[in-house]
């Protein structure tokens, strides 16, 4: 059982320890949806949503393995809970909103195979949270997923006026935003310990 | 080299095995499984291991899709792909744990999450469930060696210039004062931001030469 009080797991969950920022955990969402800022909100919102029902079918996963020593099966039962919560999202989404649908295109079905979702799961199991702490951490870093998705496509789509060489053009150039973005929030070490 | 073996007509050629380690290069070029690619290279090591695991994983994913290929219904593949990476990644992951408990806790939850590794979903869909088992060992092994060359290139750099050292070797006198910034997470951004500038200009440079070089023949 872990300790911590639920205003220090949503801090660090969304600043101190960014999942994009500090743990490379959902860099091809991204590189690849953070070109405009109304898509990348709208991304994170999807995010956001898969991560708390994810989160909470987790731990009740992990109980049930727990009850059955079938510790084995933890992986598999994962990534089936959160494959099937993304297909519901696809779903309710084509349905309410067929641009958005359009607009975000290949990288929705993709959310299945977006670390930070699975990385979600591990570490929450992995520093035994209870399931109001889940649900906190699950928000906490959903949230700071959604933070870094929004500042990176603010940055982009003022940089489609900017000149750059050809040779910088493209993921180079992002992910030199993206270092200097994660120094920034280096500056958060501390907040909440 | 290998456009020779592209053109030939048999089922199965080098080329396979050859595209992915420079030309189709999963990090450098088609920028690829980004989130082990940044995590777990602070250090040769770890990243040489993390590249031995996933290629692991990859060409046994690659030859079980291959095997099955007909038998999987097009609906489901995704899925079924999934559940298979997952089977070999618990596999992995075990098998880490028995060789060096060390390692396994510096790498953490990075190797379940090679399960979420775009690279090697993107590989069974594009490659394994279109071609024959041979082809697809070869393809996998081909992107995991190309991949593991790439983590190399990322956690030798970091390591040399944030630690001062080599797999662990001391590469330079003690009055070296390491870039720290180098092992943090900003470092792993701009060190795959300069290899792919790097690669950038190969290509571009490439791209410049191939179009002026039919004008001057002509």
């Amino acid at each position: 059982m872990n300790n911590d009080s639920l205003w220090t797991i949503f801090l660090n969950a969304s600043l101190v320890n960014n999942f994009v920022l500090a743990y490379f955990l959902g860099i091809c969402p991204f590189l690849g949806v953070s070109g405009k800022l109304a898509t990348a909100t709208r991304m994170g919102g999807a995010v956001c949503f898969v991560m708390l029902v994810s989160s909470v079918c987790a731990y009740g996963i992990h109980r049930l393995l727990v009850a059955i020593d079938a510790p084995y099966l933890q992986l598999i039962s994962y990534i089936v809970v959160i494959a099937s919560t993304v297909q519901l999202v696809e779903m309710f989404i084509k349905k309410m909103s067929p641009a958005l649908f359009r607009a975000l295109g290949i990288f929705l079905p993709l959310i299945t195979t977006n670390c930070a979702i699975l990385g979600l799961a591990l570490f929450q199991t992995n520093k035994g949270y209870d399931l109001v702490q889940s649900i906190v951490y699950a928000l906490g870093a959903g949230s700071g997923f959604t933070l870094a998705l929004v500042l990176m496509a603010g940055i982009r789509e003022k940089l489609e006026l900017a000149t750059v060489p050809d040779m910088v053009q493209g993921t180079a150039l992002t992910l030199m935003i993206a270092g200097i973005l994660s120094l920034a929030f280096m500056g958060f070490a501390g907040v909440g310990a | 080299m290998a456009g020779a073996d592209r053109n030939a007509a048999g089922a199965m050629s080098t080329d396979d095995f050859i595209k992915g380690l420079w030309r189709e290069n999963p990090v450098f070029v088609q920028v690829l499984g980004m989130c082990p690619v940044l995590a777990v290279t602070n250090s040769a090591i770890n990243a040489l291991a993390m590249g031995l695991a996933t290629t692991f994983v990859l060409v046994l994913s690659n030859t079980l899709v291959a095997t099955l290929r007909h038998f999987i219904p097009r609906q489901v593949r995704i899925a079924t792909f999934i559940l298979i990476i997952a089977t070999f990644v618990t596999v992995v992951d075990y098998l880490i744990q028995a060789i060096s408990l060390d390692l396994h806790r510096a790498l953490g939850a990075f190797i379940s999450l090679i399960v979420v590794n775009c690279l090697i979903l993107g590989r069974a869909e594009a490659f394994a469930s279109k071609n024959t088992v041979a082809r697809s060992v070869l393809d996998g092994l081909g992107m995991g060696v190309g991949f593991t060359f790439a983590l190399l290139c990322l956690g030798g750099a970091r390591e040399i210039f944030g630690s001062g050292s080599l797999f662990g070797v001391s590469l330079f006198p003690a009055a070296y004062q390491p870039w720290i910034v180098m092992i943090l997470p900003s470092g792993g951004f701009f060190t795959l931001a300069l290899w792919l500038l790097l690669f950038n200009h190969f290509k571009l440079r490439r791209q410049a030469r191939e179009s002026v070089v039919p004008e001057v023949t002509r």
